[in-house]
């Protein structure tokens, strides 16, 4: 047995965690899998390949109940679970968070301090042939980049998979599910292919961690990752690093801006 | 020359304001008789702060060829800092405007007071010139209405 499986029967042994939240090896890829019992703990595995943000689980209600959970998650499932907790969505004593260093060694949180510390030192390079998509779009001309835009995303199906892989797009209501405004239409148009991205990001700006499982779990492999990237790139240019994810729900006195006149 | 200026071209202009700066701007403007182009269809909101930018896309899509934003100046705002909040969320917004190549050249952003009319008719002057040299923006508006043409009516 790895010493993360041990780690993880031990800690389901001791009782006070009901259930770990993993990756197991799936047919191409891993997978996420939820331990109950020591056994499954066998299963779990951790890896370069793991990429799937398990944080998404976190704030559904049909799993996550009231018993302690534990997570042995990627860098991007630590980002957002601080996250999450500055936006007040998990209690952090409902959760040990864990994750694995490259010894293979397990690390546990024991408070948001300790996650922080983690993000800020251990941010992965991101990923060269995403920034040279965007390069390539942004040497685009404008007429030539809306051309782009319309025909990538009128083949999007509308299967709200990036809206179910995020772990931040939390809400209850989305506003695709609304209809009284009806702001977006939900069915498949090239119009409101691009309004529901545009909204999408909107919502995310300043929010998005960059683990890139929206583009991830796109069934037509659209390159809507690179508007989160971008949109990253965006608010680091106007406002700084990434610190506590709040950057549309502050402000500056001293904002610079350059196109109110 | 005159055959070929775009005669027949009258940009449609939608200026979303603020209900305490721009639009007070706005009536001042007309209570002092001063005469700006009537091509603005002047939308009143309670703050810039409430201005959705889903709502600059839907007027867009519902066949504007420019757009005006307009509040107050930063520090006078009625909410105290609903223009701040606004003017960080534009800030994101023009940026990935730009990227998806949705023309922000069409959208002005403006600080007009309740004591700037004549600001306010300038702006209007202004933007209704720029347009009308740009012409009609009939990109995203072809785009709305793909599905228009797709329809199949059953009788």
């Amino acid at each position: 047995m790895s010493k993360i499986s041990e780690k993880a029967a031990a800690l389901l042994q001791e009782g006070a965690i009901k259930m770990i939240i993993g990756y197991e090896q799936g047919t191409e890829h891993p997978r996420p899998i939820f331990c109950h019992t020591p056994e499954d703990c066998k299963k779990l595995i951790f890896n370069d390949q793991c990429k799937n943000n398990l944080a998404v689980y976190l704030t559904k209600k049909e799993i996550v109940d009231n018993d302690k959970i534990g997570v042995i998650g990627n860098f991007y499932v630590v980002k957002t679970v601080i996250q999450l907790f500055l936006e007040n969505q998990i209690h952090l004593d409902h959760f040990l968070i864990m994750t694995v260093d490259e010894a293979g060694d397990i690390i546990t949180f024991g408070n948001i301090d300790e996650m922080k510390q983690y993000v800020a030192s251990h941010e992965p390079p991101a990923n060269p042939t995403v920034l040279a998509a965007i390069e390539k779009i942004d040497k685009m001309s404008r007429e030539e980049r809306w051309a782009y835009w319309k025909t990538e995303l009128s083949k999007c199906i509308r299967c709200y998979a990036c809206r179910a892989a995020c772990p931040l797009c939390y809400c209850n209501r989305c506003i695709t599910d609304v209809n009284c405004p009806q702001w977006l239409e939900p069915w498949s148009a090239p119009l409101s292919n691009i309004e529901w991205q545009i909204n999408r990001i909107m919502h995310m700006s300043g929010r998005c961690v960059g683990c890139g499982e929206c583009a991830a779990a796109c069934p037509l492999e659209l390159p809507i990752g690179l508007l989160t990237k971008k949109m990253g790139m965006d608010i680091k240019d106007s406002f700084g690093e990434w610190k506590d994810g709040n950057v549309l729900s502050t402000y500056k006195v001293g904002d610079k801006e350059n196109f109110i006149h | 020359m005159i055959e070929q200026n775009n005669n027949n071209f009258e940009p449609r202009i939608i200026a979303f304001v603020c209900n305490w700066c721009t639009y007070a701007g706005a009536d001042l403007a007309g209570t002092s008789r001063i005469k700006y182009a009537s091509n603005v269809d002047i939308v009143r909101f309670p703050c810039t702060g409430r201005i959705d930018f889903m709502l600059l896309l839907k007027a867009f899509a519902k066949g504007a060829d420019g757009i005006i934003v307009s509040g107050c100046h930063p520090n006078d705002c009625h909410y105290t800092s609903g223009n701040f909040h606004a003017r960080r969320r534009w800030m994101v917004f023009r940026d990935m405007l730009n990227f998806l190549g949705i023309d922000v050249e069409r959208i002005r952003w403006s600080w007009v007071s309740a004591a700037e009319g004549a600001k306010w008719a300038d702006v209007v002057n202004k933007t209704v010139h720029k347009i009308r040299e740009m012409g009609p923006y009939t990109e995203y508006k072809k785009a709305a209405m793909f599905l228009e043409k797709e329809k199949i009516s059953y009788e």
